[in-house]
């Protein structure tokens, strides 16, 4: 069904992105020349573990990450033909919670506990729309309605929410400006399952709904599966392979992808071990030569702990970083 | 096999502003030796108090605990003392659970210097020996806790909680705060030991692919109680009660093709504290009925399967 619509356009495209943080002990590579285009329409998941750069590359596009001791070292994110990285603090501000909205993980910090949850909504419109402040209180009502708060709770204070509620409150505040684009951080990582489903489930009728691209940053392959029509897998700061949603689950070829398959138990098990992936990711202070994956990879060749492996398209829109991508 | 733990109609409140908490009410299980019963519900349903009231970490209210045939549920100091070195606890959190101030060797030695029956150097051996058992190489002897990543910091986790031989282990989320990969790492880890030791663990989680996975029986809890008890497969396979339905369908599966219809749960759970009489699922089951209002029981449905929902017959 995805081949049959028309070529999408781009929306966002990231080239060659770098991010390092200084601190006094070391530099962190945390971001290493990553591209990436995101579609208009589209929802891709950012998949990784733990310290993988995920957030640093949301937080690039946003441009709000902590500088010191974060450090943009190159790169360009082009959206709607201008480099984000070039633009002014002021101009940025036009865009932040505008065109680009982000979700953070943990809602019970992201919202302010002294101010209502209607206010905190409002004040995003009317930052961004000349309108009354009775308008963007009608407006910001409407939003919790979408997200299915009722009306009556516009007065009600953070604390008097539950997770998952909270979790609706930050949803409609980076919905309340209609963006291009939603940066959602593990928005339902901090929740339970049956209200992870709830969330979800809103989400994904809001998108259809305004029409939002969503970068979706997870380690759960699960809810990418529910959610997300195309994947990036990152690894030690590198996307280490992307494709369709199809090519990921379907036809995984990056020794990293098919371990973080393994390592997860299945509900229809039979076998009585899982398969983890040996060692650790390694450190980001200290990045080896060669393939970073290179120490835990089945597949190691001695040609791999000396150079690194380009990205190799093995399909159209499937691309992997090895250098055994296509057999030998 | 024998039966290693019984607990009966175990109770745990909290007393707070707005009246009582009902955390543990009323639960009843067994568990034999070598075997893993797992524990699972959302947050605030109570499967942690209930582990920490079993290893007496918390003060039950009301209800009875026996361990190895013998009653423990109000034991004398002494008793305690020597009651830990059979159970044991590998918390959640492997970034609060360790003194920051000890090193790795001292805090798996810790228990040892406790119980004092060895002599420096066999403690010294003995701790040697449970890092090697849990995988932690001996150069990590004298590093921090802060030097080392999760799955290490939950490697010695588990090594203190082995080091007394215990026979059995409350492990509360004890991967939860895992990426996939060391969260694999250390459930294979866990499993060794069980073979090798004949550990009973009771596993609470809400994870319920890794509870499937690990578990013999498990326990479904909701809001202080039991509502839903089988052994792993059969609960899967021949789910009752509407709760554990909703709750296995808002797994999110990592496969693009086999998606289940989901069950929606709507509203949030509802308050533990002086809940009515009647069955606390109600006002969340699209099968509520009159007759919910009314005190659950705890059916058997089939042999070792026992489902707390007057109406689980009619539904299918």
């Amino acid at each position: 069904m995805e081949n049959n619509r028309p070529e999408r356009e781009n929306l966002l495209e990231i080239r060659d992105l770098a991010v390092e943080y200084h601190t006094d002990e070391a530099v962190i590579y945390a971001v290493n020349h990553i591209d990436l285009t995101i579609k208009k329409g589209e929802t891709i998941g950012l998949v990784g573990e733990t310290g993988a750069g995920k957030t640093s590359i949301a937080r690039s596009i946003l441009r709000i990450l902590p500088v010191p001791p974060a450090k943009i070292i190159s790169g360009e994110i082009f959206c709607d033909g201008a480099d984000l990285l070039k633009l002014s603090e002021r101009e940025m501000r036009k865009i932040r919670g505008n065109k680009i909205a982000m979700i953070f993980q943990d809602p019970m910090t992201a919202l302010n506990p002294i101010e209502t949850v209607g206010f905190q909504i409002a004040e995003t419109i009317k930052q961004h729309n000349s309108i009354s402040h009775v308008e963007a209180n009608k407006r910001a009502c409407d939003m919790l309605e979408t997200v299915g708060i009722p009306m009556g709770r516009f007065k009600d204070f953070p604390h008097q929410f539950s997770g998952g509620m909270k979790q609706r409150v930050v949803i409609a505040m980076a919905l309340a400006c209609n963006p291009g684009l939603l940066l959602a951080d593990e928005p339902t990582t901090a929740l339970d399952v049956t209200i992870q489903a709830q969330v979800l489930e809103m989400m994904q009728s809001l998108r259809e709904k305004f029409e939002t691209s969503v970068v979706l940053i997870t380690h759960d392959l699960g809810v990418v599966s529910e959610f997300c029509d195309s994947v990036a897998v990152v690894y030690a700061g590198e996307i280490v392979e992307r494709g369709t949603a199809e090519d990921i689950f379907d036809r995984a070829n990056h020794p990293y992808t098919l371990g973080l398959f393994g390592s997860l138990p299945k509900l229809d098990a039979t076998e009585n071990r899982l398969k983890p992936i040996k060692g650790l990711m390694p450190d980001p202070t200290n990045l080896p030569e060669g393939c970073w994956f290179y120490d835990r990879c089945p597949r190691a060749r001695a040609c791999c702990s000396t150079s690194s492996p380009g990205e190799v398209e093995i399909a159209s829109g499937h691309t992997v970083k090895c250098f055994f991508a296509q057999g030998d | 096999m024998a039966t290693l733990l019984e607990v009966r109609d175990l109770k745990k409140y909290f007393k707070t502003n707005g009246g009582m908490l009902h955390a543990v009410d009323g639960i009843n299980f067994s568990l034999e030796e070598g075997k893993t019963l797992g524990v699972v519900g959302e947050s605030g349903c109570g499967k942690s108090t209930l582990g920490r009231t079993i290893l007496h970490l918390l003060d039950p209210t009301d209800g009875r605990i026996f361990f190895d045939g013998k009653d423990i549920t109000n034991p004398g100091r002494s008793e305690m003392h020597r009651l830990r070195e059979e159970m044991q606890i590998i918390f959640q959190d492997p970034y609060s659970s360790l003194d920051p101030r000890k090193s790795v060797s001292e805090a798996i030695m810790e228990p040892l210097k406790i119980q004092g029956r060895l002599s420096k150097d066999a403690m010294i051996a003995e701790t040697r020996m449970l890092m090697d058992t849990v995988g932690l190489a001996t150069r990590f002897e004298n590093t921090y806790p802060h030097e080392l990543d999760g799955g290490r910091r939950q490697r010695i986790g588990i090594a203190r909680a082995l080091s007394l031989t215990p026979k059995f282990i409350v492990c509360d989320e004890p991967v939860s705060a895992l990426d996939v990969s060391i969260q694999a790492q250390i459930i294979n880890l866990m499993l060794d030991l069980q073979e090798e030791r004949g550990l009973a663990y009771m596993f609470v989680t809400h994870d319920l692919s890794i509870v499937k996975y690990i578990s013999d029986d498990i326990m479904v809890m909701y809001l202080g109680q039991m509502v839903e008890k089988a052994s792993a497969d059969e609960l899967f396979r021949d789910t009752r009660h509407p709760y554990t339905k909703a709750l296995l369908s808002a797994i999110p599966v990592p496969d693009i093709h086999n998606k289940t219809k989901r069950i929606l749960l709507h509203g949030e759970i509802t308050s533990p504290i002086n809940p009515e009489p009647g069955c606390r699922f109600m006002a969340r089951c699209r099968y509520a009925a009159e007759e919910c209002s009314q005190m659950q029981t705890l059916e058997e449905c089939s042999p070792g399967h026992f489902v707390a929902c007057c109406r689980y017959k009619e539904i299918e």
